[in-house]
C-alpha cells in the first residue's frame, strides 16, 4: 500500500492544476488589482493604495448597495424557508406513487437556463402579462397594474431560482431522520404537533441552515434578476460589478467591489463552517 | 404510517408552490406559439411563425452551434479532469484529503460574478483577447465541482474488490481497467458529461463576462435580445432551450435505466 502513495496525487494533478491556475491565481489577481490606480486615460497603473476602497466608503451610495444586497438576500432566505419547508416535509411524508415524478419536477428548474426562468416572469407580471390580462378581463382593474421593475419582481425571480436548492437541502435532512423516532415520541404521549416540534424539526435544522447559507451566497453573487426584473433602484452589488467591468471598464474599482463581496461572503462561509460544518451542502448537491 | 393531521393543507400548499414555480415557464412555452406581434396574452391562435423566423436567423443558429460545441468540449474536458480526481478521493487515503476536496468544490461557494471578473482579469493581464478558449476554460472551472460531486457519489458504489479479483486472475492493469473498471465507471462518466454539458449550455452569469459578439452562446444571445423588451421570438428561443436541456437528462435517465435492466438479465 505504501508504494501507492503517489497515485492519488497523479490522479488529482489535472484538477488541482486547473483550479490553481484558473481559479486561485485569478482570484488573487482580483485582490491585487483592487489596489491599482486607474489613470484618466483609462490605463491601469500598478500601485498599492487604498483609493478604490476609499471611493467605496466615500459616500453612502456604494455602501447602501451592499446593505441592499444583504437585505434582499435575507428576504430571499426567509421567503425560501417559508415557501420551501412545507413542500420538503410533504416529500418526506408522502406515500404517493407520484413521489418520484414530483421529485424530478422540483429538480427540473435546475435544467432550465437561469435567463429564461428570470425573463419568464415578464410574461406573468408585465403590463400585458397573465395577471393583468386576467384582472382586466374580469373587470377587477381598469388599467394594468405596474408589477414589474420593483423589488417584489426581483424577489420573484430570485425565489424561483433558489427555492429548489432550499427544498432539496431540507428534504435531504428530513429524509435522514429515522421515522421510528416520531412514532416513539407519539407512543410516549406526544401529539402529532409536539412530535414534529420536539423531534422532526430539530433534526431537520442542519438541512435548513445549509439551505439558508446556499441561498444567501447565491443571491449575493447574482445580477440577472435585478437587471431584468428590477428598476433603477433595485441594483445589487453584483450589478455594480457588472457595470464597472463590462460597461465602464474600470478594472481597479470593479476589482475592489469584487474583493469586498468576496470578503463579506468569505467571513459568512468561514463562520458557518466553523460552527456548523459545510459538508452538508455538498451532500445535498449530489 | 398514518399521515399527519392537516395533511390536506400541506398537500394544497405544495401544489400551490408547484403552480407558482411552473406558471411562468408554461407561459413562455404557450406564448411562443402565439402568432400575435407582441409576446403577450391573450393567445390568438396557434402557429410556428416565430420558430420559422428563428430557423432563418443566422446569428441565432450560430449561437446554437457555439453553445453545442462549447458544451460538448466542456463535457469532455471536465469529465477527463474530474473523474481521476473523484477516483483519488473515493479510493485513496492521503494527507490533506478533506482540505483538497473542499478546495476543488470551492467554486460552488464563490459568487459567479467574481469568477467571471477573475478569469477575465487574468486573461487581460496575460494580454490575451477574449476568445472561445476563455469560454471553454471558464466553463470547465464552473462545471468541475458539480461533476466531482456527481461522479464521487456514483464511484462509492463500485467496489475495489472487482479490480483486485481481476488482477488475481491474471489480468494486466490495462486489461483490468478496460474490461472491469471502465464498464463500471461508464454510467458515472456519462452522468458527469451530461451534467457539465447542461450547466455550460445554460450558464449566463459568468459567460456574459467572457463572451464577445463573435462568440455568443444562446443565453448570451437571449440577453442581448432582451434589451428591447420581451418578444415572441425570445419565448420561442426559450422554448427550444427548455426542450433541449430538459429532454437530455430525462432521456439519459431513461437510457441508463434500460442499461441497468439489461445488465440484470
Amino acid at each position: 500500500m505504501k508504494s501507492d502513495s503517489w497515485k492519488p496525487w497523479a490522479l488529482l494533478g489535472p484538477s488541482l492544476t486547473a483550479v490553481f491556475f484558473l481559479l486561485v491565481i485569478p482570484v488573487c489577481f482580483v485582490v491585487v488589482y483592487s489596489f491599482w490606480l486607474r489613470a484618466p486615460s483609462g490605463n491601469d497603473i500598478p500601485a498599492f493604495q487604498f483609493g478604490n476602497y476609499a471611493k467605496f466608503f466615500a459616500d453612502f451610495f456604494y455602501p447602501s448597495l451592499l446593505i441592499r444586497t444583504i437585505r434582499v438576500a435575507l428576504e430571499t432566505v426567509l421567503l425560501c424557508l417559508v415557501m420551501g419547508y412545507i413542500p420538503a416535509y410533504f416529500f418526506y411524508r408522502t406515500e404517493s406513487s407520484l413521489k418520484p415524478f414530483l421529485m424530478i419536477l422540483i429538480m427540473l428548474p435546475f435544467w432550465i437556463s437561469f435567463i429564461i426562468r428570470t425573463l419568464s416572469w415578464i410574461n406573468i407580471l408585465g403590463d400585458s402579462g397573465l395577471i393583468n390580462h386576467v384582472f382586466l378581463k374580469i373587470g377587477l382593474i381598469d388599467r394594468p397594474l405596474a408589477m414589474l421593475y420593483n423589488e417584489a419582481a426581483v424577489l420573484m425571480g430570485l425565489l424561483q431560482y433558489l427555492l429548489p436548492f432550499m427544498i432539496l437541502n431540507i428534504y435531504v435532512s428530513l429524509d435522514g431522520i429515522d421515522k421510528s423516532l416520531t412514532e416513539a415520541a407519539k407512543s410516549l404521549g406526544c401529539t402529532e404537533w409536539q412530535a414534529f416540534k420536539e423531534v422532526t424539526l430539530p433534526l431537520s435544522l442542519p438541512g435548513v441552515s445549509a439551505g439558508c447559507l446556499l441561498v444567501f451566497v447565491l443571491t449575493c453573487g447574482t445580477y440577472l434578476p435585478p437587471m431584468i426584473l428590477g428598476g433603477p433602484g433595485n441594483d445589487m452589488i453584483a450589478n455594480l460589478i457588472f457595470k464597472r467591468i463590462v460597461g465602464t471598464l474600470d478594472w481597479p474599482f470593479g476589482s475592489a467591489l469584487s474583493t469586498i463581496l468576496l470578503g463579506l461572503l468569505g467571513v459568512i462561509v468561514y463562520t458557518y463552517n466553523r460552527y456548523l460544518g459545510i459538508s452538508q451542502i455538498f451532500k445535498t448537491l449530489q | 404510517m398514518k399521515l399527519p393531521s392537516g395533511w390536506s393543507l400541506i398537500r394544497a400548499y405544495t401544489i400551490l408552490i408547484y403552480v407558482w414555480m411552473f406558471t411562468p415557464i408554461v407561459a413562455v412555452v404557450l406564448l411562443s406559439f402565439n402568432p400575435q406581434q407582441f409576446g403577450s396574452f391573450p393567445m390568438e391562435g396557434f402557429s410556428f411563425r416565430w420558430y420559422f423566423r428563428l430557423a432563418g436567423n443566422a446569428t441565432i443558429l450560430g449561437a446554437f452551434k457555439n453553445s453545442i460545441v462549447l458544451g460538448s468540449l466542456t463535457a469532455v474536458l471536465t469529465t477527463a479532469v474530474g473523474i481521476p480526481a473523484a477516483m483519488a478521493f473515493v479510493r485513496y487515503d492521503f494527507r490533506g484529503k478533506d482540505t483538497l476536496n473542499t478546495l476543488l468544490l470551492a467554486p460552488i461557494m464563490i459568487p459567479e460574478v467574481v469568477l467571471g471578473v477573475a478569469l477575465l482579469l487574468f486573461i487581460r493581464w496575460l494580454q490575451q483577447p477574449k476568445s472561445f478558449v476563455l469560454l471553454l476554460i471558464g466553463h470547465v472551472v464552473l462545471t468541475l465541482p458539480y461533476v466531482l460531486l456527481v461522479v464521487q457519489a456514483r464511484l462509492v458504489g463500485i467496489k475495489k474488490e472487482y479490480e483486485e479479483a481481476a488482477q488475481t486472475l491474471g489480468a494486466s492493469p490495462f486489461q483490468t481497467f478496460w474490461s472491469v473498471t471502465f464498464p463500471l465507471l461508464a454510467p458515472a462518466i456519462f452522468a458527469g458529461m451530461l451534467f457539465s454539458f447542461t450547466i455550460s449550455f445554460d450558464d449566463v452569469t459568468a459567460t456574459l463576462f467572457w463572451a464577445t459578439a463573435h462568440n455568443q452562446t444562446v443565453p448570451v444571445k437571449i440577453f442581448g435580445m432582451l434589451r428591447n423588451s420581451i418578444s415572441p421570438e425570445i419565448n420561442a428561443l426559450g422554448t427550444v432551450m427548455i426542450v433541449l436541456t430538459v429532454s437530455i437528462p430525462l432521456f439519459a435517465g431513461y437510457i441508463s435505466r434500460r442499461f441497468a435492466r439489461a445488465a440484470e438479465k
